[in-house]
């Protein structure tokens, strides 16, 4: 019981670290952008490529895998997605979509469709054994980064100017832009943050969940739920919700009922069932605050 | 001259009616289109097989067409309908152990058309509410609910091995399903065009003209005494029973329902269909389901695996250069045709 909360922890945070940046655009420009999972499956496959074919530590591969992603999504923001701020959500679906079956299409060209694992550094092999329950120290090492991130993202959002400025122009943009604020300078740097974090989460999660040109698309309802339970108008909120899910999720591949005879994985239904119930009756997200817009 | 004075002598109402009975009347190419088609069946024989995949996927994007062209619901779990229809039918199909009654397609069609129906009579209440964002999840979720159960519930379903020992009665008791699927094209082909001829009545009905108005501005629809909700119901209960008849057709003549039918891409891939033909015409989904199609035989035959990438770029480059698809296009060219005509 205790390991599935530990799993759920572990797993939760990375999601968080995963979806944030998402949550973040979504609340900033109201685009959708369904493409978020390409740049964690980026950001995986880069820890990939510099472990396996070049021998370097996970230690390196994070943080290359953050710079790069960022880097690939500013890219992308300034060339094209700048284009579609004004564009109707249709056309903003229809083209992110196009995005990740370009970006699968693409890995599975370059990496091959099989799954990629990566090896969990040597020093964080193995469990810590603390009385009844034994911890994996990968995990530990997981909830740990994605903590620390966490807290820097809440101070960084509620102390620095540029965070100020960002809440600002997540909750009325128009007026932002009034008060003499370039929110489009301050979108292309959190659309590239965001980017990076969820190539640095793509690249953590490597060693936990194996990546495969399938990535964006399983995980883009995951997003999608951390979004909708979470709203978009705070971090705190996505980031509950993102636990929430990740314990949700590992528990329920663990408690397998029997209904008539037949085992049945209740975890997908339930999950879903949440989200869509969720939807309903509270649209702003559990934790959101009803935003005017 | 005299009939510009006769039209104004008419009251607003009866040239409203004028105006909406000009934009129902049926056009000569129409008209060719759907000759063309049944002629596709005694031409190329051997592609027959290609041509009923078209037409079901025409069908599949019809229907899409109308929640999202007519309604404008955007919706990302489309296919849910569309598998749905086909795990109906197929199990229909299979109960009867392909002896009428049970075994009957047109009843198949119909059993398959009152479930999604029904389905999509609940799920429309759970999909009106909220903005764009809120909808696309609802429906997504809705959609992967449904594979779940799928998968999941292999005893009746067959799960991931695919439903096995669907056999089809005879169509009306006369027809066989043949091997070249010749009939089978046919029979898609027929329930196509009745369909498209309905969903033509509807749309030009007033039913189908307060939809247009609700997708326009859906505030002032509401002030002008349209109930939207209902509408949007109605609309998405429509668009779900289309579906399901175009996954029983699936079912039917390829006599096989895998779990595939529920994923993802279909969605997708009908989405695609339908703003590639052009959102809100009825004839988009059926050519761009051709080129669709022609596209995907075309494509995978060079790179089978790699499919996808091209599909994503065709989606990019459509939302970035063409906008309003196909018959868009061939709309606007149609207008510079006859403004270039009128000229001298």
């Amino acid at each position: 019981m205790l390991t599935i909360l530990f799993d759920g922890l572990a797993y939760g945070m990375l999601l968080f670290v995963l979806a944030v940046g998402l949550s973040v655009t979504l609340g900033l420009m109201n685009f959708i952008n369904l493409a978020h999972g390409a740049f964690a499956m980026a950001g995986g496959y880069v820890a990939v490529v510099m472990m396996q074919r070049y021998g370097l530590s996970l230690f390196w591969s994070l943080p290359a895998a953050f710079v790069l992603t960022a880097a690939v999504g500013a890219l992308l923001e300034r060339t094209l997605y700048v284009r579609l701020y004004d564009k109707t959500h249709l056309e903003q679906v229809l083209f992110t979509i196009g995005l990740t079956f370009m970006a699968m299409a693409t890995v599975d060209y370059f990496m091959g469709a099989s799954p990629q694992i990566v090896d969990v550094p040597k020093a964080l092999e193995g469990n810590f054994e603390l009385g009844i329950v034994s911890l994996n120290k990968y995990r530990i090492f997981v909830i740990a980064v994605c903590a620390l991130l966490t807290i820097a993202l809440q101070l960084g959002l509620s102390k620095t100017r540029f965070g100020s400025r960002l809440r600002a122009a997540v909750d009325d943009s128009r007026v932002a832009r009034g008060l003499g604020i370039d929110v489009t300078a301050i979108f292309a740097l959190t659309f590239a943050f965001g980017s990076g974090l969820a190539g640095f989460g793509g690249a953590l999660g490597s060693a936990i969940f194996s990546i495969d040109p399938q990535f964006p698309l399983k995980f883009m309802i995951y997003f999608l739920i951390v979004i909708a339970v979470g709203g978009t108008s705070t971090i705190t909120g996505p980031f509950l919700a993102s636990i929430l899910l990740g314990v949700a999720d590992v528990a329920g591949k663990y408690y397998t009922p029997e209904i008539g005879g037949h085992r049945i994985e209740i975890g997908g239904f339930v999950i879903y069932t949440i989200m869509v119930l969720v939807l309903i009756f509270r649209p702003q997200g559990l934790f959101g605050r009803a935003v005017g817009k | 001259m005299t009939d510009a004075t006769a039209t104004d002598s008419r009251s607003g109402t009866d040239r409203a009616m004028i105006y909406f009975a000009e934009r129902a009347r049926w056009r000569g190419p129409e008209v060719a289109l759907w000759i063309g088609a049944f002629a596709l069946a005694f031409l190329f024989p051997s592609r027959a097989l290609l041509f009923n995949e078209v037409a079901i996927l025409a069908l599949f994007a019809l229907s899409l067409d109308l929640v999202l062209g007519y309604a404008g619901i955007v919706s990302l779990g489309h296919g849910a309908f569309f598998g749905l229809g086909a795990y109906a039918a197929g199990l229909l199909a299979k109960a009867g152990a392909g002896a009428a009654p049970l075994s009957d397609p047109t009843l198949g069609l119909l059993f398959a058309a009152l479930v999604c129906a029904a389905v999509g009579y609940v799920t429309s209440f759970l999909v009106l509410r909220g903005s764009d964002l809120t909808r696309l999840m609802v429906t997504l979720g809705v959609a992967l609910i449904f594979q779940e159960i799928a998968n999941r519930m292999a005893w009746l379903t067959g799960g991931a091995d695919g439903l096995q020992g669907v056999a089809p009665a005879n169509i009306l008791g006369m027809f066989e399903f043949d091997l070249y699927g010749r009939n089978a094209y046919l029979y898609s082909l027929t329930v196509l065009m009745v369909l498209f001829v309905f969903a033509r009545k509807i749309v030009h009905s007033p039913f189908g003209i307060s939809l247009r108005a609700i997708k326009g501005n859906s505030l002032r629809a509401g002030a002008i005494g349209i109930p939207v909700n209902r509408r949007l119901n109605g609309a998405y209960t429509l668009g779900a029973a289309y579906a399901g008849v175009a996954g029983a057709l699936l079912a039917q003549t390829t006599a096989f329902v895998s779990l595939d039918v529920l994923d993802f891409h279909r969605s997708a891939d009908v989405m695609l269909i339908v703003v590639f033909g052009g959102v809100g015409t009825l004839y988009g989904a059926v050519v761009g389901a051709a080129a669709f199609k022609a596209m995907y035989d075309v494509l995978a035959a060079a790179t089978p695996q790699y499919w996808e990438f091209w599909l994503g770029l065709v989606l990019v480059l459509l939302v970035l250069f063409v906008r309003g698809g196909v018959m868009g296009l061939l709309g606007a060219f149609y207008a510079r045709l006859q403004r270039v005509g009128g000229r001298p």
